[in-house]
């Protein structure tokens, strides 16, 4: 019997048997668009946490009061002063750049539009330390810095939500009772690795934000970034030796200050999306084994009236290799089908959720490759294996199969 | 005519000799043929008759190489089908066998003409080919009109005449039928029987057909009857009533 022949038989029994064929199929397409989608998505969070690793800029340092890890200060240690930030500068070795901050939410209002937004204050190291670079406008001048005025450099997210599509350099806006003159416009940087938009911001001079929206002297992180080559450790055990002398600790006390690498900290992070990929990557295979386990019980339900299909095509004269060419090829075609669907639905499901989560979509090929492979498999495995069975009984048997 | 097994006769298309079947082994083991011999030349029309459970239908489907005997020979025109492997005796049934069962054992949700293609589908003829000898063979059972009905748009005499047309599609020395009309009311029956005998008379068709009902049997130009396994007597019949 011809190849061609045997195709048609087989297209045959899928339409004659519709239900049977599309279970089998939905069971395959959901296993691999599951598995194929939690991956890819996955991987794409992998990447855009280590772009974020780049773009945080080697070698930063952030210097916080108190132990603890987290966001503000913990168990009453004390701020730090500007003059920690100028101490550090001047005593210790291979810095590029040292910026004291003090961030405050606040609302900002333009004409009619407000906008909650962070303002952070401090000196034009900052946008050294953060890899920022400016799309409009100019950075602070020390003169500024040193006299508090009130000018402010925006984040791409701040000057869409508050000003229409002129330049809002030398545009007023409001914060508070005071009003602030916007110098410079930031190029947007996207989200951080913890998934803060980072360009929902507002920088101005530290002096500026302490007199008039803190109203204290504290600077609550020193961000610290060092040249390139210079060594982690030293740069820490100087910038250690230093704040405790400064902060007066005697030899028994624990130090009230934390020194985090950041680049660690991503790293971490890092780390613990692969982790949740590893996890989704899991739970999806098992949703790829559900798929084949109905596979297989939807070949196992149809197995008496397929033993009986088999016996009447054996009695009228068939050979056992066509029975199962057929049986071969019908299986083929239904896990290759629906594996492709699978695949299909995987790639827009990844499309849109990527841009929703706004990650990067990244098409791997061995995983495509594996999760159809495998759906194939179980698709041809149990449309194939019973068929062979049913195949090597002599027709009489299979025909009085219960 | 009960020693023609014993004499070559040119016109012999089966010999059956000493025939046993065996189910299953051990102290369960059970044998439903004792040694079988029976000799069918050409162009016979047999009917095979006895009590439930004599072995029959064990015959029968030895002798459509369905199944295959404990020991004993089959000869089928010349060739010894105990020698066969299994390729050579679905071939064997693809080219020169058609079985008509009790229970039709048509494919299901399948339309009466692909069903009776389907012998067709195998020997490799083309569609237009199969399209024609089918329809044809539809037609010899009465039911052209029926040809895109599925098995269960049919009644049972319907169904045992599309599985009459597979059976005989091919064109095949021998028809072979295991109580085919078993399941129909005598009206159908004698319908059937009708059938069976002009496809015996114009086309030269070897038929064996077991049956329980005399007046079935009686189409028949020769009845066998099975006791217990063995051929109690085999009689030449009147002709039909
Ligand atoms: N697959 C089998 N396994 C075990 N015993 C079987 C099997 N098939 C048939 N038998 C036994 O063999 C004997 C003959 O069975 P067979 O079907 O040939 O009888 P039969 O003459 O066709 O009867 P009936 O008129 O009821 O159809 C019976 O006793 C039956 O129980
Ligand atoms: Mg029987």
């Amino acid at each position: 019997m011809m190849g061609w022949t045997t195709l048609l038989l087989a297209l045959r029994e899928i339409r004659r048997n519709l239900m049977r064929s599309f279970l089998t199929v939905l069971g395959i397409v959901i296993g691999v668009a599951a598995v194929v989608t939690m991956v890819t998505l996955g991987n794409g969070a992998t990447q855009s946490v280590s772009d974020q690793i780049s773009s945080l800029g080697s070698n930063l340092l952030m210097l916080r009061p108190g132990q603890r890890m987290g966001p503000g200060s913990s168990s009453g240690a004390p701020n730090f002063k500007a003059e920690d930030a100028e101490a550090i500068k001047t005593q210790v070795g291979s810095l590029k750049a040292v910026a004291p901050t003090v961030s405050r939410t606040s609302v900002v209002v333009v004409g009619t539009k407000n906008w909650a937004t962070s303002i952070t204050g401090s000196n034009s190291d900052y946008f050294t330390s953060g890899n920022w670079t400016l799309e409009d406008g100019r950075y602070f001048s020390a003169t500024e810095e040193r006299a508090g005025k009130a000018v402010c450099v925006i984040g791409a997210t701040v000057r869409k939500e508050l000003f229409e599509s002129h330049s809002p350099v030398g545009d007023t806006l409001r914060i508070k009772q005071f009003s602030c003159e916007v110098i410079g416009v930031l190029a947007a940087k996207g989200q951080s690795a913890m998934g803060r938009d980072q360009d929902d911001t507002v920088v101005m001079p530290l002096r500026t934000v302490q007199r008039r929206l803190t109203g204290k002297q504290d600077v609550t992180t020193i961000l610290i970034s060092m040249q390139d080559g210079a060594s982690t450790e030293q740069v820490t055990n100087q910038l250690t030796v230093l704040m405790r002398e400064r902060r007066k600790l005697s030899d028994n006390e624990e130090d009230n200050f934390s020194i985090r690498d950041t680049k660690e900290i991503a790293q971490t992070l890092s780390g613990a999306i692969g982790t949740m990929t590893a996890l989704l990557g899991a739970v999806a295979a098992v949703s790829l084994l559900v798929g084949g386990i109905g596979i297989m019980n939807i070949m196992l339900v149809s197995v008496t009236e397929r033993t009986r299909e088999i016996g009447i095509r054996l009695a009228i004269g068939a050979m056992e290799k066509e029975v199962l060419m057929q049986f071969l090829t019908e299986a083929v075609v239904l896990s290759a089908f629906g594996g492709l669907v699978g695949l299909l639905l995987a790639a827009i499901a990844c499309y849109g959720l990527a841009s929703m989560l706004s990650l990067p979509f990244l098409f791997s090929p061995s995983i495509n490759l594996l999760a159809f492979g495998f759906s194939a498999a179980i698709g041809v495995i149990f449309g194939y294996v019973p068929a062979r069975r049913a195949a090597q009984l002599d027709p009489i048997e299979a025909l009085r199969h219960e | 005519m009960n020693d023609a097994a014993t004499t070559v006769e040119p016109d012999v298309l089966i010999r059956l000799s000493g025939i046993t079947k065996t189910y299953g082994n051990g102290p369960a083991a059970f044998q439903a043929l004792r040694g079988i011999d029976l000799s069918v030349r050409e162009g016979e029309f047999v009917a095979i008759m006895g009590p439930s459970g004599s072995g029959k239908s064990t015959a029968m489907n030895i002798l459509g190489c369905l199944d295959t005997p404990t020991s004993g020979e089959y000869v089928f025109d010349g060739v010894h089908v105990e020698h066969l492997s299994r390729d050579q005796r679905a071939l064997l049934r693809r080219n020169y066998l058609g079985f008509v069962f009790q229970g039709f054992n048509l494919l299901a949700r399948t339309t009466a003409q692909e069903n009776v293609e389907l012998p067709l589908l195998y020997r490799g003829e083309n569609t237009e080919a199969r399209h024609r000898i089918g329809m044809e063979a539809l037609r010899s059972v009465g039911l052209a009109e029926w040809a895109h009905h599925t098995s269960s748009e049919l009644s049972g005499g319907q169904q045992q005449r599309v599985a009459i047309a597979r059976a005989i599609v091919t064109n095949p020395k021998v028809l072979l039928a295991d109580e085919p009309t078993g399941n129909l009311d005598s009206k159908r029956g004698h319908e059937i029987m009708e059938l069976l005998v002009s496809m015996n008379r114009d086309h030269g068709i070897t038929i064996l057909m077991v049956t329980h009902e005399h007046d079935i049997a009686a189409y028949a130009k020769r009845i066998v009857h099975f006791v217990d396994g063995q051929i109690a007597h085999d009689n030449e019949n009147g002709g039909a009533p």
